[in-house]
């Protein structure tokens, strides 16, 4: 690209890394501009700089979770995140989500995150049939709002990249697959709750979570998959003393 | 197994919690104007209560240690859960054999 | 940069949990093996001489600070893990504060006693 027209356009440093496996860093310019989010940035450099440039993205306004990426050093939507609130010394580093095999650039293989969703007990049964009536299920009982409250996941992967266990322990399920078994087990409609607790605390579950809170810190939604992992905690010590 | 562990090193937590701040009291008030043996024996030699108290302490750190090791030998040193187990599994031995040795001689036993 | 995720107080609270308990590990075999010097009360007794020395104490006084900060983070994990949460997101974290300050409290008794 052509810069000695822009000598007096500010430029924003962009290193980004590129390849497969281990990868390299690859720096690009692109213009400075008062409004625009990583998102902008990455797509303007696969557009006008670097087509070979591999990301995903699909909503950009903040409600799918695809686009989500490490920008210096956090895992984070880019659609979400202004550079000016990011940058450092007029650089944003972009690299791939933490925790996830690389495919290629800032593409990562979510397979296993999705296996140890299955793995938790993720598997909702139901107990009616088509010629039952509608449940009822009352949003203002206790266990309604706590299912409520961890609910709105849509599986972007961020609390998973945030999470230090997850990198250290390959068999751990994971603060979204936990969360998720929460709202399961809270969910009167669900045939076999016991099933999730289970399953839930089998193996690297729930047990392994050390509240470190990065999760709850992260999460694009304000979710807690902290507070689900204490409740699926709470929920298996109890039921062992019922007898459970 | 995890699960057990787990529930074992939140028992033995709890348990521990009102022995440690009796520990520390008992440190704090007995280190003052200097420490020697005679000061510490005369107190805890024959005494039953100081025997008790001092063992189940040693049996419950010997629990609740070794569990925390073992998730930082297969967290921090990759160690797989077979392996941390038995290292774990020695560290709480040793701790046990130590201490137990600790709480005769002190109490007066040996 | 790559650290920066987790620059956040709960994720101190797990490092001081986690780096105080293992130093603890670490240090009560020796701890019991003093002890158990007490079978040969000579020996006992030059070993608490030597334990009068200043660096001697100021180990004394990390252990003290060690023990109590390793039980106060962890009465907390026992807060967050057995008692319901107020909001899903209130992870105790003005425990953490709390237990620090009371932890450097007792070290100052600690020191109080032995200056």
């Amino acid at each position: 690209m052509d810069t000695t027209h822009c000598t007096n356009q500010r430029q924003l440093t962009v290193r980004i890394s590129r390849g497969t496996e281990e990868g390299k860093f690859s720096t690009y310019l692109v213009p400075w501009r008062d409004n625009q989010t990583v998102l902008d940035v990455v797509t303007e450099v696969q557009r006008t700089q670097e087509p070979g440039l591999s990301y995903r993205y699909a909503c950009r306004v903040g409600v799918c979770g695809s686009c989500a990426m490490t920008v210096n050093g956090k895992p984070r939507w880019t659609c979400r995140t202004h550079v000016s609130r990011v940058e450092e010394a007029g650089v944003i580093v972009i690299e791939p989500l933490r925790n996830m095999p690389r495919i290629k650039d800032l593409v990562v293989d979510m397979r296993e995150f999705f296996q140890k969703w299955a793995r938790a007990g993720n598997t909702f049964v139901g107990t009616a049939t088509r010629n039952d009536p509608p449940a009822l299920v009352s949003p203002q009982s206790k266990q309604r709002k706590l299912a409520d409250a961890a609910i709105e996941c849509i599986n972007c992967g961020v609390c998973y990249a945030a999470c230090d266990v997850v990198s250290w322990d390959k068999d751990y399920l994971g603060p979204a697959a936990l969360n998720r078994a929460w709202t399961l087990y809270n969910d009167e409609r669900h045939a076999d709750p016991k099933d999730v607790l289970h399953k839930a605390t089998s193996g690297s579950g729930c047990n392994s979570c050390h509240t470190q809170g990065s999760c709850m810190k992260h999460c694009p939604v304000s979710l807690s998959p902290t507070g689900s992992i204490a409740g699926l905690k709470r929920s298996a010590i109890f039921s062992l003393l019922k007898g459970g | 197994m995890e699960a057990r562990l787990f529930a074992l090193q939140r028992l033995t937590a709890m348990v521990m919690a009102p022995f440690v701040l009796v520990h520390v009291g008992l440190v704090i008030y007995a280190v003052r104007g200097g420490l020697t043996a005679g000061e510490i024996l005369s107190r805890t030699e024959g005494n039953w209560l100081w025997i008790v108290f001092y063992g189940l302490f040693v049996l419950s750190v010997s629990v609740h240690v070794p569990i925390g090791l073992r998730n930082i030998l297969i967290e921090w040193l990759k160690l797989g859960r077979a392996a941390a187990s038995v290292i774990g599994l020695m560290f709480g031995a040793a701790l046990l054999v130590l201490g137990i040795r600790a709480v005769a001689a002190v109490g007066g036993l040996a | 940069m790559r650290k920066s995720a987790r620059n956040h107080q709960a994720y101190w609270a797990f490092l001081g949990h986690r780096l105080s308990g293992l130093a603890l590990a670490l240090f009560l075999p020796v701890h019991f093996y003093v002890l158990a010097m007490a079978l040969d009360q000579a020996r006992l007794d030059a070993f608490l001489k030597l334990a009068e020395l200043p660096w001697m104490k100021a180990g004394e006084w990390g252990l003290v600070l060690l023990l109590t900060l390793h039980m106060f983070f962890g009465l907390r994990l026992l807060a967050l893990e057995l008692l319901p949460w107020r909001t899903p997101r209130d992870a105790r974290v003005a425990w953490i504060g709390w237990g620090f300050a009371i932890s450097m409290a007792t070290g100052l008794a600690f020191i109080a006693g032995v200056i």
